[in-house]
């Protein structure tokens, strides 16, 4: 398969967050603001990427039956790998995103493409999956988070434009998460159909 | 290569050397990374002791512990003294009932008790709301220069005059509870 065709494909036709529906944990927990949002995309692209490509060079040695809890060992050893490093060397950025780093082992985007896709494809496809899914899931993220601040606080990247007043907080609260969702899903359906 | 066969041994083996490679990395990691984690922690705290105590020229006295009732772990106080004036204390403090658990907060009171400022070294409120206390208590909750003893010193829905921070109430009332209890370890110092 074409490398440039696995990118996209991940970042458009098979975006994780619009048409996938994987990983809504982070998806909708995360995303309070765009920076965040971000943040968490960029963390989750880069463990997808080095699991996807551990996993792919692994996939022989690993019998079938035992898979999945060889899978999660590898991705959670990449977690707190990142976690340590984010907490050694961007103590601000870990402060703010440290609660959900975690939860990254149990983001289903990451065993979902380990599961379908490094387990059958050459490492050095698996990489370009991991980069396309990593990157169309920020993206994802990144949206969602800035409608979420944009409505809900009344700013941009954490730049305030509305002066005192508050934006409203239910974008910024869960149910605010699924209405923003609903509606982007919504509207990327409505672009692919025509 | 031809995939590995489920066997009892194929699986015991794969998972035995995954699982030590891993622990091996992050033992690695965790070596590796111990040493800036602790100085990016002290750093903070020393950041902090400095933020929240009067400007100009003080000398930092060796850190007090005290206990309070009720409390599991004790406070600590730094002294800032001006020649043998005491002029502030920074102190660690803490409140165990914020929405997601501990809120640990470095404050600065003056020799009269009055909040200098404060700085939040640890807490796991909700980004976006509780996650606010950072700068909120400096600005539209601003708890700059009142006394944590005054009557006053609670937020606006339990008669007091701090303004919570919208939709936290929780971690407003944890933070504020914090303050006050600061201000008993303060107190209970200068008895001492």
């Amino acid at each position: 398969m074409n490398k440039f065709k696995i990118v996209i494909n991940g970042i458009i036709k098979e975006n994780p967050v619009f048409c996938l529906l994987l990983g809504m944990c982070p998806t909708l927990g995360t995303t309070t603001s765009a920076i965040n949002g971000m943040g968490m995309g960029l963390c989750t692209t880069f463990v997808l990427i080095c699991s996807n490509a551990v996993i792919s060079l692994l996939k022989n040695v690993v019998p079938d039956k035992v898979r999945i809890p060889a899978f999660i060992v590898i991705i959670a050893s990449f977690v707190t790998l990142l976690q340590l490093c984010m907490q050694a060397y961007l103590p601000s950025l870990y402060e703010s995103l440290g609660l959900f780093i975690p939860l990254i082992v149990v983001n289903c985007l990451i065993l979902g493409r380990a599961e379908s896709f490094a387990s059958r494809n050459t490492p050095i496809d698996s990489i370009f999956d991991g980069i396309g899914m990593g990157l169309g899931f920020t993206l994802g993220l990144t949206t969602l988070g800035l409608i979420r601040e944009l409505l809900g606080n009344g700013s941009i990247f954490g730049y305030k434009f509305i002066g005192e007043a508050d934006g409203m907080i239910i974008f910024v609260l869960a149910p605010g998460a699924f209405i923003v969702l609903g509606y982007l899903i919504a509207l990327v359906n409505r672009l692919k159909s025509k | 290569m031809a995939k590995m066969e489920s066997s009892l041994k194929n699986m015991i083996l794969s998972l035995t050397l995954i699982s030590l490679s891993a622990s091996a990395l992050l033992a690695g990691g965790y070596v590796l990374t111990k040493e800036p984690i602790d100085k990016a922690a002290q750093d903070k705290k020393n950041n902090a002791i400095k933020e929240v105590l009067p400007k100009g020229d003080i000398t930092i006295e060796e850190a007090v512990e005290i206990k309070l009732e009720g409390y599991e772990d004790a406070f600590v106080i730094y002294p800032a003294k001006q020649g043998d004036k005491l002029v502030g204390c920074a102190i660690e403090t803490y409140d165990n009932n914020g929405y997601g658990g501990k809120i640990k907060t470095m404050v600065g009171l003056d020799a009269e008790g009055k909040v200098i400022n404060y700085s939040i070294l640890e807490m796991n409120e909700t980004p976006g709301l509780g996650a606010k206390a950072t700068d909120w208590f400096k600005e539209k909750g601003d708890i700059r220069g009142k006394n944590p003893s005054d009557a006053s010193f609670k937020v606006t829905k339990d008669g007091g005059e701090i303004d919570a921070i919208t939709a936290s109430t929780i971690t407003s009332r944890a933070f504020i509870a914090s303050i006050t209890k600061a201000y008993e370890a303060f107190v209970k110092y200068q008895e001492q």
